[in-house]
Protein backbone atom coordinates (compact mmCIF):
# COMPACT_ATOMS: atom_id res chain seq x y z
CA UNK A 1 0.00 0.00 0.00
CA UNK A 2 2.81 2.55 1.08
CA UNK A 3 4.36 1.87 -2.24
CA UNK A 4 1.25 2.82 -4.23
CA UNK A 5 1.27 6.11 -2.26
CA UNK A 6 4.71 6.72 -2.92
CA UNK A 7 4.01 6.03 -6.43
CA UNK A 8 1.03 8.32 -6.98
CA UNK A 9 2.78 11.14 -5.18
CA UNK A 10 5.90 10.92 -7.87
CA UNK A 11 3.47 10.70 -11.07
CA UNK A 12 1.38 13.42 -9.30
CA UNK A 13 4.40 15.78 -8.31
CA UNK A 14 8.01 14.37 -8.93
CA UNK A 15 7.57 12.98 -12.11
CA UNK A 16 4.76 15.27 -12.59
CA UNK A 17 4.08 15.15 -16.86
CA UNK A 18 4.48 18.90 -18.09
CA UNK A 19 7.16 20.15 -15.94
CA UNK A 20 9.55 17.34 -15.67
CA UNK A 21 8.52 15.04 -18.17
CA UNK A 22 7.86 17.31 -20.65
CA UNK A 23 4.79 15.51 -22.38
CA UNK A 24 1.99 17.23 -23.41
CA UNK A 25 3.32 20.76 -23.90
CA UNK A 26 1.33 21.28 -27.25
CA UNK A 27 -2.11 21.53 -25.48
CA UNK A 28 -0.41 23.17 -21.90
CA UNK A 29 0.45 26.46 -24.02
CA UNK A 30 -1.92 25.64 -26.41
CA UNK A 31 -5.45 25.49 -24.69
CA UNK A 32 -4.48 27.15 -21.41
CA UNK A 33 -5.68 30.62 -22.56
CA UNK A 34 -8.53 30.19 -20.48
CA UNK A 35 -9.67 28.76 -17.16
CA UNK A 36 -13.43 26.50 -18.60
CA UNK A 37 -11.26 25.26 -21.82
CA UNK A 38 -8.26 24.04 -19.21
CA UNK A 39 -10.36 22.20 -17.19
CA UNK A 40 -11.98 20.96 -19.99
CA UNK A 41 -8.86 19.81 -21.54
CA UNK A 42 -7.68 18.27 -17.83
CA UNK A 43 -10.52 15.93 -17.82
CA UNK A 44 -10.21 14.96 -21.06
CA UNK A 45 -7.29 13.74 -21.19
CA UNK A 46 -7.60 12.05 -17.36
CA UNK A 47 -10.51 10.04 -18.66
CA UNK A 48 -9.08 8.72 -22.04
CA UNK A 49 -5.42 8.49 -20.45
CA UNK A 50 -7.02 5.83 -18.46
CA UNK A 51 -8.71 4.45 -21.06
CA UNK A 52 -6.08 4.19 -23.64
CA UNK A 53 -3.52 2.73 -20.33
CA UNK A 54 -5.65 0.27 -19.72
CA UNK A 55 -6.13 -1.16 -22.90
CA UNK A 56 -3.00 -0.74 -24.36
CA UNK A 57 -1.43 -2.72 -20.74
CA UNK A 58 -4.08 -5.53 -21.85
CA UNK A 59 -2.95 -5.43 -25.40
CA UNK A 60 0.60 -5.56 -24.45
CA UNK A 61 1.03 -8.09 -21.92
CA UNK A 62 -1.76 -10.48 -23.26
CA UNK A 63 -1.12 -10.44 -26.79
CA UNK A 64 1.96 -8.77 -27.83
CA UNK A 65 4.51 -10.47 -25.40
CA UNK A 66 2.05 -13.72 -25.92
CA UNK A 67 2.78 -13.95 -29.60
CA UNK A 68 6.88 -11.84 -29.23
CA UNK A 69 5.96 -9.00 -31.66
CA UNK A 70 7.11 -6.60 -28.72
CA UNK A 71 8.56 -4.42 -31.77
CA UNK A 72 4.96 -3.83 -32.74
CA UNK A 73 4.34 -1.42 -29.86
CA UNK A 74 4.68 1.97 -31.21
CA UNK A 75 2.15 0.90 -34.09
CA UNK A 76 -0.08 -1.18 -32.64
CA UNK A 77 -0.46 1.67 -29.24
CA UNK A 78 -0.85 4.88 -31.66
CA UNK A 79 -3.71 2.61 -34.13
CA UNK A 80 -5.29 1.87 -31.03
CA UNK A 81 -5.36 4.84 -29.20
CA UNK A 82 -6.46 6.70 -32.41
CA UNK A 83 -8.99 4.14 -32.79
CA UNK A 84 -9.99 4.58 -29.21
CA UNK A 85 -10.60 8.00 -29.38
CA UNK A 86 -13.04 7.89 -32.11
CA UNK A 87 -15.35 5.09 -30.12
CA UNK A 88 -15.34 7.67 -26.95
CA UNK A 89 -16.21 10.28 -28.72
CA UNK A 90 -19.27 8.36 -30.82
CA UNK A 91 -20.23 7.06 -27.76
CA UNK A 92 -20.44 9.82 -25.42
CA UNK A 93 -22.20 11.45 -28.27
CA UNK A 94 -25.07 8.54 -27.84
CA UNK A 95 -24.92 7.83 -24.16
CA UNK A 96 -23.92 11.18 -22.23
CA UNK A 97 -24.99 14.29 -24.68
CA UNK A 98 -23.63 16.21 -21.69
CA UNK A 99 -20.33 15.38 -21.09
CA UNK A 100 -19.67 15.06 -24.91
CA UNK A 101 -20.85 19.22 -24.62
CA UNK A 102 -18.23 19.37 -22.19
CA UNK A 103 -15.34 17.57 -23.42
CA UNK A 104 -16.31 16.78 -27.40
CA UNK A 105 -14.08 19.08 -28.70
CA UNK A 106 -11.09 18.17 -26.73
CA UNK A 107 -11.04 14.87 -27.44
CA UNK A 108 -9.69 14.62 -31.61
CA UNK A 109 -6.90 17.16 -30.23
CA UNK A 110 -6.18 14.42 -27.58
CA UNK A 111 -4.87 11.97 -30.62
CA UNK A 112 -2.05 13.63 -31.20
CA UNK A 113 -1.29 14.28 -27.71
CA UNK A 114 2.11 13.33 -26.72
CA UNK A 115 1.20 12.50 -23.44
CA UNK A 116 -1.57 10.00 -24.23
CA UNK A 117 0.85 7.64 -26.19
CA UNK A 118 3.91 8.72 -23.67
CA UNK A 119 1.90 7.44 -20.71
CA UNK A 120 0.86 4.72 -22.37
CA UNK A 121 4.54 3.56 -23.63
CA UNK A 122 6.12 4.56 -20.03
CA UNK A 123 3.27 2.18 -18.42
CA UNK A 124 4.93 -0.73 -20.45
CA UNK A 125 9.23 0.34 -19.76
CA UNK A 126 8.40 1.02 -15.98
CA UNK A 127 7.13 -2.61 -15.97
CA UNK A 128 3.76 -1.53 -13.82
CA UNK A 129 1.35 -3.94 -12.93
CA UNK A 130 -2.48 -3.73 -13.58
CA UNK A 131 -2.88 -2.29 -10.53
CA UNK A 132 0.25 0.13 -10.20
CA UNK A 133 -0.49 1.19 -14.14
CA UNK A 134 -4.27 2.44 -12.79
CA UNK A 135 -2.68 4.33 -9.92
CA UNK A 136 0.08 5.80 -11.78
CA UNK A 137 -1.95 6.81 -14.78
CA UNK A 138 -4.66 8.46 -12.64
CA UNK A 139 -2.16 10.41 -10.58
CA UNK A 140 -0.17 11.76 -13.60
CA UNK A 141 -3.99 12.99 -15.29
CA UNK A 142 -4.66 14.85 -12.17
CA UNK A 143 -1.35 16.01 -12.33
CA UNK A 144 -1.66 17.45 -15.71
CA UNK A 145 -5.29 18.58 -14.98
CA UNK A 146 -3.61 20.48 -11.70
CA UNK A 147 -0.81 22.28 -13.91
CA UNK A 148 -2.61 23.07 -16.90
CA UNK A 149 -5.25 24.59 -14.64
CA UNK A 150 -3.04 26.75 -11.92
CA UNK A 151 -0.68 27.71 -15.65
CA UNK A 152 -4.39 29.17 -17.40
CA UNK A 153 -5.40 30.92 -13.91
CA UNK A 154 -1.88 32.84 -14.54
CA UNK A 155 -2.18 33.12 -17.98
CA UNK A 156 -5.45 34.91 -17.65
CA UNK A 157 -3.47 37.74 -15.80
CA UNK A 158 -1.03 37.69 -17.86
CA UNK A 159 -3.50 39.14 -20.57
CA UNK A 160 -3.48 42.27 -18.86
CA UNK A 161 0.05 42.30 -17.36
CA UNK A 162 2.34 44.98 -18.88
CA UNK A 163 4.61 42.34 -20.46
CA UNK A 164 7.75 43.60 -23.24
CA UNK A 165 5.99 43.35 -26.76
CA UNK A 166 8.80 41.18 -28.17
CA UNK A 167 7.46 38.15 -24.95
CA UNK A 168 4.02 38.44 -25.68
CA UNK A 169 2.32 35.16 -26.17
CA UNK A 170 4.41 32.30 -26.08
CA UNK A 171 8.00 33.47 -24.60
CA UNK A 172 6.44 35.41 -21.63
CA UNK A 173 3.97 31.88 -20.87
CA UNK A 174 7.09 29.50 -21.32
CA UNK A 175 8.91 31.90 -18.73
CA UNK A 176 5.66 31.92 -16.50
CA UNK A 177 5.83 27.77 -17.04
CA UNK A 178 9.37 27.39 -15.49
CA UNK A 179 8.86 29.10 -12.59
CA UNK A 180 6.12 27.05 -12.32
CA UNK A 181 8.96 24.27 -13.17
CA UNK A 182 11.42 25.46 -10.11
CA UNK A 183 8.19 25.26 -7.73
CA UNK A 184 7.42 21.86 -8.82
CA UNK A 185 11.16 20.50 -8.69
CA UNK A 186 11.78 22.12 -4.88
CA UNK A 187 8.20 20.46 -3.53
CA UNK A 188 9.10 17.49 -5.06
CA UNK A 189 12.41 17.57 -3.01
CA UNK A 190 9.99 18.26 0.31
CA UNK A 191 7.52 14.98 -0.06
CA UNK A 192 11.05 13.05 -0.87
CA UNK A 193 12.11 14.17 2.56
CA UNK A 194 9.07 13.09 3.97
CA UNK A 195 9.01 9.96 2.20
CA UNK B 1 8.56 27.78 -56.18
CA UNK B 2 12.20 26.51 -56.95
CA UNK B 3 13.92 23.98 -55.22
CA UNK B 4 16.33 25.92 -53.37
CA UNK B 5 13.53 28.41 -51.80
CA UNK B 6 11.55 24.72 -50.96
CA UNK B 7 14.96 23.78 -48.87
CA UNK B 8 15.50 27.35 -47.17
CA UNK B 9 12.06 27.71 -46.19
CA UNK B 10 11.86 25.30 -43.63
CA UNK B 11 15.12 26.05 -42.37
CA UNK B 12 14.45 30.04 -41.71
CA UNK B 13 10.80 31.03 -42.90
CA UNK B 14 8.49 28.71 -41.81
CA UNK B 15 11.15 27.06 -39.12
CA UNK B 16 8.70 24.45 -37.15
CA UNK B 17 10.07 24.79 -33.60
CA UNK B 18 10.64 28.82 -33.89
CA UNK B 19 7.94 29.93 -36.19
CA UNK B 20 5.02 27.38 -36.27
CA UNK B 21 5.70 26.21 -32.44
CA UNK B 22 5.22 22.44 -33.44
CA UNK B 23 7.09 19.96 -31.38
CA UNK B 24 7.86 21.51 -28.43
CA UNK B 25 8.12 18.70 -26.30
CA UNK B 26 11.11 16.89 -27.93
CA UNK B 27 12.43 20.28 -28.43
CA UNK B 28 12.22 21.05 -24.30
CA UNK B 29 13.38 17.49 -23.36
CA UNK B 30 15.96 16.24 -25.15
CA UNK B 31 18.12 19.21 -25.13
CA UNK B 32 19.90 18.69 -22.07
CA UNK B 33 22.90 18.38 -24.27
CA UNK B 34 23.96 19.26 -28.05
CA UNK B 35 24.81 15.22 -28.52
CA UNK B 36 20.85 14.39 -27.38
CA UNK B 37 19.96 16.98 -29.66
CA UNK B 38 21.89 15.77 -32.67
CA UNK B 39 20.46 12.77 -32.18
CA UNK B 40 16.95 13.60 -32.37
CA UNK B 41 18.04 15.37 -35.58
CA UNK B 42 18.95 12.31 -36.88
CA UNK B 43 16.12 10.36 -36.02
CA UNK B 44 13.69 13.18 -37.36
CA UNK B 45 15.44 13.77 -40.61
CA UNK B 46 15.67 9.68 -41.48
CA UNK B 47 11.66 9.64 -40.34
CA UNK B 48 10.81 13.35 -42.60
CA UNK B 49 12.24 12.24 -45.17
CA UNK B 50 11.04 9.11 -45.90
CA UNK B 51 7.66 9.68 -44.54
CA UNK B 52 6.88 12.44 -47.04
CA UNK B 53 8.46 10.68 -50.07
CA UNK B 54 6.55 7.50 -49.43
CA UNK B 55 3.21 9.15 -48.89
CA UNK B 56 3.41 11.55 -51.80
CA UNK B 57 4.94 8.32 -53.92
CA UNK B 58 0.83 6.33 -52.61
CA UNK B 59 -0.60 9.93 -53.15
CA UNK B 60 0.78 10.45 -56.91
CA UNK B 61 -0.31 7.57 -57.99
CA UNK B 62 -4.53 8.27 -58.62
CA UNK B 63 -5.80 4.87 -58.05
CA UNK B 64 -3.84 4.34 -55.04
CA UNK B 65 -4.79 8.14 -54.07
CA UNK B 66 -8.34 7.44 -55.01
CA UNK B 67 -8.60 4.46 -52.38
CA UNK B 68 -6.46 6.12 -49.67
CA UNK B 69 -8.10 9.42 -49.41
CA UNK B 70 -11.14 8.56 -47.08
CA UNK B 71 -8.47 6.92 -44.54
CA UNK B 72 -5.98 8.79 -45.21
CA UNK B 73 -4.87 10.18 -41.93
CA UNK B 74 -4.59 6.31 -40.33
CA UNK B 75 -2.42 5.62 -43.55
CA UNK B 76 -0.10 8.31 -43.02
CA UNK B 77 0.03 7.17 -39.27
CA UNK B 78 1.06 3.70 -40.04
CA UNK B 79 3.72 4.57 -42.34
CA UNK B 80 5.47 6.89 -39.87
CA UNK B 81 4.75 4.36 -37.09
CA UNK B 82 6.83 2.16 -39.45
CA UNK B 83 9.77 4.12 -39.48
CA UNK B 84 9.76 5.21 -36.58
CA UNK B 85 10.13 2.02 -35.10
CA UNK B 86 12.94 1.35 -37.92
CA UNK B 87 14.60 4.17 -36.62
CA UNK B 88 14.14 3.19 -32.75
CA UNK B 89 15.64 -1.01 -33.80
CA UNK B 90 18.68 0.71 -35.15
CA UNK B 91 19.53 3.49 -32.40
CA UNK B 92 18.98 0.04 -30.19
CA UNK B 93 21.25 -1.84 -32.34
CA UNK B 94 24.67 0.66 -33.17
CA UNK B 95 23.49 3.83 -30.56
CA UNK B 96 22.95 1.90 -27.63
CA UNK B 97 23.68 5.15 -24.97
CA UNK B 98 21.82 7.63 -27.29
CA UNK B 99 18.93 5.17 -27.06
CA UNK B 100 18.87 4.96 -23.65
CA UNK B 101 19.62 9.11 -23.39
CA UNK B 102 16.42 9.36 -25.71
CA UNK B 103 14.42 7.31 -24.12
CA UNK B 104 10.92 7.93 -24.37
CA UNK B 105 10.98 10.39 -26.82
CA UNK B 106 12.00 7.88 -29.99
CA UNK B 107 8.74 6.53 -29.90
CA UNK B 108 6.83 9.81 -29.40
CA UNK B 109 8.51 10.76 -32.87
CA UNK B 110 5.22 9.24 -34.33
CA UNK B 111 2.85 12.40 -32.18
CA UNK B 112 5.30 15.16 -33.59
CA UNK B 113 3.03 17.14 -35.03
CA UNK B 114 5.46 18.15 -37.58
CA UNK B 115 5.70 15.09 -39.12
CA UNK B 116 2.09 14.29 -39.62
CA UNK B 117 1.18 18.47 -40.27
CA UNK B 118 4.31 17.97 -43.61
CA UNK B 119 2.29 14.76 -44.63
CA UNK B 120 -1.11 16.05 -45.09
CA UNK B 121 -0.06 19.76 -45.96
CA UNK B 122 2.50 18.96 -48.50
CA UNK B 123 3.31 15.40 -49.15
CA UNK B 124 0.31 14.91 -50.80
CA UNK B 125 -0.07 17.11 -53.09
CA UNK B 126 3.48 17.49 -54.39
CA UNK B 127 5.71 14.90 -56.00
CA UNK B 128 7.99 12.71 -54.54
CA UNK B 129 11.04 14.43 -55.23
CA UNK B 130 9.71 17.90 -53.93
CA UNK B 131 8.52 15.94 -50.98
CA UNK B 132 11.81 15.01 -50.27
CA UNK B 133 13.56 18.18 -50.30
CA UNK B 134 10.75 19.93 -48.15
CA UNK B 135 11.10 17.02 -45.48
CA UNK B 136 14.93 17.86 -45.67
CA UNK B 137 14.50 21.11 -45.04
CA UNK B 138 11.71 20.45 -42.23
CA UNK B 139 14.08 18.50 -40.95
CA UNK B 140 17.18 20.29 -40.39
CA UNK B 141 15.05 23.52 -39.32
CA UNK B 142 13.47 22.16 -36.53
CA UNK B 143 17.20 20.19 -35.97
CA UNK B 144 19.18 23.56 -35.82
CA UNK B 145 16.10 25.05 -33.68
CA UNK B 146 16.89 22.18 -31.02
CA UNK B 147 20.84 22.39 -31.51
CA UNK B 148 20.94 26.24 -30.81
CA UNK B 149 18.35 25.66 -27.73
CA UNK B 150 21.24 22.46 -26.56
CA UNK B 151 23.75 24.77 -26.90
CA UNK B 152 22.54 27.05 -24.46
CA UNK B 153 21.18 24.88 -21.82
CA UNK B 154 24.43 22.93 -22.18
CA UNK B 155 27.15 25.48 -22.30
CA UNK B 156 25.05 27.75 -19.54
CA UNK B 157 24.62 24.49 -17.50
CA UNK B 158 27.62 22.99 -17.26
CA UNK B 159 30.33 25.14 -19.05
CA UNK B 160 30.46 21.95 -21.37
CA UNK B 161 29.46 21.24 -24.91
CA UNK B 162 28.76 17.55 -25.67
CA UNK B 163 29.51 16.75 -29.42
CA UNK B 164 29.12 13.31 -29.84
CA UNK B 165 30.57 10.42 -27.66
CA UNK B 166 33.91 11.91 -25.75
CA UNK B 167 34.01 14.84 -28.21
CA UNK B 168 33.61 17.34 -25.86
CA UNK B 169 34.42 21.15 -25.90
CA UNK B 170 34.92 22.50 -22.20
CA UNK B 171 34.07 26.35 -22.56
CA UNK B 172 34.73 26.85 -18.33
CA UNK B 173 37.20 29.34 -18.99
CA UNK B 174 34.37 31.78 -19.81
CA UNK B 175 32.63 31.10 -16.49
CA UNK B 176 36.45 31.53 -14.76
CA UNK B 177 37.05 34.77 -16.60
CA UNK B 178 33.45 36.49 -15.67
CA UNK B 179 34.09 35.04 -11.65
CA UNK B 180 31.04 33.01 -12.10
CA UNK B 181 30.36 28.99 -11.56
CA UNK B 182 27.72 27.38 -14.24
CA UNK B 183 24.18 27.63 -13.29
CA UNK B 184 22.96 24.10 -13.04
CA UNK B 185 19.06 25.04 -13.18
CA UNK B 186 19.69 25.15 -16.94
CA UNK B 187 19.88 21.14 -17.40
CA UNK B 188 16.84 21.13 -15.27
CA UNK B 189 12.98 21.16 -16.70
CA UNK B 190 13.21 25.06 -15.55
CA UNK B 191 16.10 25.84 -17.50
CA UNK B 192 14.11 24.32 -20.69
CA UNK B 193 11.18 26.41 -20.55
CA UNK B 194 13.29 29.85 -19.84
CA UNK B 195 15.98 28.76 -22.92
CA UNK B 196 13.54 28.20 -25.22
CA UNK B 197 11.08 31.51 -23.96
CA UNK B 198 13.82 33.87 -24.71
CA UNK B 199 15.12 32.34 -28.07
CA UNK B 200 11.36 33.37 -28.52
CA UNK B 201 11.40 36.57 -27.55
CA UNK B 202 14.48 37.33 -29.41
CA UNK B 203 13.27 35.64 -32.37
CA UNK B 204 9.93 37.81 -32.12
CA UNK B 205 11.70 41.36 -31.73
CA UNK B 206 14.13 40.61 -34.76
CA UNK B 207 11.29 39.96 -37.06
CA UNK B 208 8.90 42.58 -35.81
CA UNK B 209 11.90 45.20 -36.31
CA UNK B 210 12.46 43.61 -40.26
CA UNK B 211 8.25 44.02 -40.42
CA UNK B 212 9.27 47.64 -39.76
CA UNK B 213 11.72 47.76 -42.23
CA UNK B 214 9.67 46.59 -45.03
CA UNK B 215 6.80 48.51 -44.02
CA UNK B 216 8.89 52.06 -44.30
CA UNK B 217 10.43 50.52 -47.13
CA UNK B 218 7.29 50.16 -48.65
CA UNK B 219 5.57 53.52 -48.14
CA UNK B 220 8.81 55.65 -49.16
CA UNK B 221 7.97 53.43 -52.71
CA UNK B 222 4.66 54.77 -52.21
CA UNK B 223 5.76 58.68 -51.67
CA UNK B 224 7.95 58.05 -54.42
CA UNK B 225 5.56 56.93 -56.89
Amino acid sequence: MSDLIALAFSAFILQNIILTQFLGICPFIGVSTKRSSALGMGLAVIFVMLISSSVTWLLYNFVLVEFEITYLRTIVFILVIAALVQMVETFLKKVAPPLYKALGIYLPLITTNCAILGVAVLNITNEHTFVEMLVYTTFIGIGFLFVIYIFSMMREKLDHAPVPKAFKGAPIALIVAAVLAIIFTRFGGLIEWIL
Amino acid sequence: MNKKDNFLKGILKENPLFVSLLGMCPSLAVTTSVENALGMTVAVVFVLVLSNFIISLIMSSEKLAALVKPVRIPVYIVVIATLVTVVEMLMHAYLINLYKSLGIFIPLIVVNCIILGRAEAFASENKPVDSIIDGLGMALGFGVAIVTVSIFREFLGTGLLTIWGNLQINLNFIFDFLRMSPVGMFTQPAGAFISLGFILAVIAAVSAKRQEKQLKQAKEVKANV
